[in-house]
């Protein structure tokens, strides 16, 4: 029998703990000063590769925006590698750290500015496509629940381990798609956590 | 150190539809989730060190001019991975209500006092042990709109990272002895009795502070355990 502590729900009010600065549906005093550790601006000085930003919202069963939701992704640098010490591969490390949390604001939405990351090797050591884990909290979620995003943009889709497991047509539940403002690549990706177009959600 | 994820250990979580929470009828994957194996994306995590947090982070009576209404107290405890192996390096965040039972947040509109003095958020790392500990106040019960008069048992919000993404937990801990415990759909969203009892923090004497503060214990074990060889003997 399982000995782990049970999860609960991050309930609504997290902001002003978790994400006090990230966009979100609150409104902090201006002499709010509670320093965030993790933000959703994953950038540091030294990262090489492509700066990217990922736009969304986040939708319930009725296709109504969920304001309290909170995002976070975990991903490789550009080069494919992440910043873990399991992640022993010799490629040059930065101060890349692949970790970001967005809180969503009254329309649901939620954003982050990163780099595209390069691909890693799946359990098989053929390359995985490149992606992003993202893990989605709320109010009305007892537990957390992972997901993809995909590249749309990324031949190495067709056969992605993980993609392919995925019935065919909710596979692009899990794509991002691109379009350029300015100079910058903007991938929109949406979470439907019920309902119809329902993203795809991991069993892990 | 190669550490595995069993998901027999997430039975004891709460079923994402649990609809005597309400929100969850809106809010839960209505299709069955997909079985993936777990990849280097998900055997990594982030990864932090004492730099994550400041001196006084984990004082939160401390950040104000003034000390905070309520009933001081020490909350500590160690993380621990399935094996029982202390967690070291974890970060541990919290957030909780004020004496009175409300949050420093803008849709809480319950009709008690905020306390100037208190913000209710704290976070610290533990030490090589898998140690933690935070000095607070005691959150105080309050309403909320799920049901006639619900009302949500004392509890602080816990946000704790292990070895990896996968051990991510976000959980609540609660006061031993609450007589809310039997009408909160939340708490009872844990069905099997043994693991809710794991979200009830222990009244600890040994570590109650003469004349200053009760000391309240909360261990917390995060997914994830050491690999063991198969075993080949088939008979």
């Amino acid at each position: 029998m399982s000995n782990i502590t049970p999860s609960q729900t991050v309930g609504p009010y997290f902001a002003y703990g978790l994400a006090p600065h990230s966009r979100c549906d609150w409104a902090p005093s201006p002499n709010y000063d509670w320093k965030q550790t993790v933000s959703a601006d994953l950038v540091t000085p030294d990262t090489t590769g492509r700066r990217i930003r990922i736009e969304g919202r986040v939708l319930d069963g009725d296709g109504l925006p969920i304001n309290d939701a909170m995002l976070e992704i975990w991903q490789a640098d550009a080069q494919g590698r992440y910043a873990h010490p399991r992640d022993n591969r010799a490629l040059p490390n930065t101060q890349f750290k692949g970790f970001g949390r967005s809180a969503t604001d009254k329309h649901g939405a939620y954003s982050f500015d990163t780099v595209k990351p390069g691909p890693v090797p799946g359990p098989d050591g053929k390359l995985q496509a490149p992606h992003i884990v993202v893990c989605v909290y709320s109010r009305g979620m007892l537990r957390q629940i992972y997901t993809r995003l995909y590249f749309a943009d990324e031949a190495a889709n067709d056969t992605d381990l993980i993609l392919t497991l995925v019935p065919e047509d909710r596979r692009g539940t899990l794509v991002a798609h691109k379009a350029m403002r300015g100079e910058l690549p903007v991938y929109h990706f949406d979470i439907r956590v019920q309902g119809e177009n329902e993203t795809v959600f991991f069993d892990v | 150190m190669a550490l595995i994820f069993p998901k027999e250990s997430l039975s004891v979580y709460p079923k994402h539809l649990s609809p005597e929470y309400r929100s969850t009828v809106k809010r839960s994957p209505s299709k069955p989730l997909i079985i993936v194996p777990h990849t280097l994306s998900e055997l990594t995590g982030p990864v932090y060190g004492h730099d994550a947090v400041q001196e006084g982070d984990a004082d939160l009576t401390k950040q104000h001019k003034g000390e905070p209404l309520g009933e001081r107290i020490i909350v500590h405890g160690h993380i621990f991975d399935e094996d029982k192996r202390p967690i070291p390096d974890a970060l541990v965040e919290i957030w909780q209500a004020n004496a009175c039972g409300r949050y420093v947040h803008n849709v809480d509109q319950h009709p008690a006092p905020l306390d100037p003095n208190f913000t209710g958020a704290g976070r610290t790392i533990t030490d090589k042990k898998g140690y933690y500990r935070f000095i607070t106040v005691k959150p105080g019960a309050y309403p909320w709109g799920n049901h006639h008069n619900a009302w949500r048992p004392n509890h602080i919000h816990f946000s704790v990272f292990g070895h990896s993404f996968l051990s991510r937990l976000v959980t609540q801990m609660y006061f031993p002895g609450d007589p809310l415990f039997p009408f909160d759909p939340i708490f009872n969203s844990v069905t099997d009795e043994k693991a809710r009892q794991r979200m009830v923090s222990i009244f600890d004497l040994e570590n109650t502070i003469p004349d200053w503060a009760l000391c309240f214990r909360f261990d917390i074990v995060l997914r994830g355990r050491e690999q063991t060889p198969q075993d080949t003997d088939k008979h």
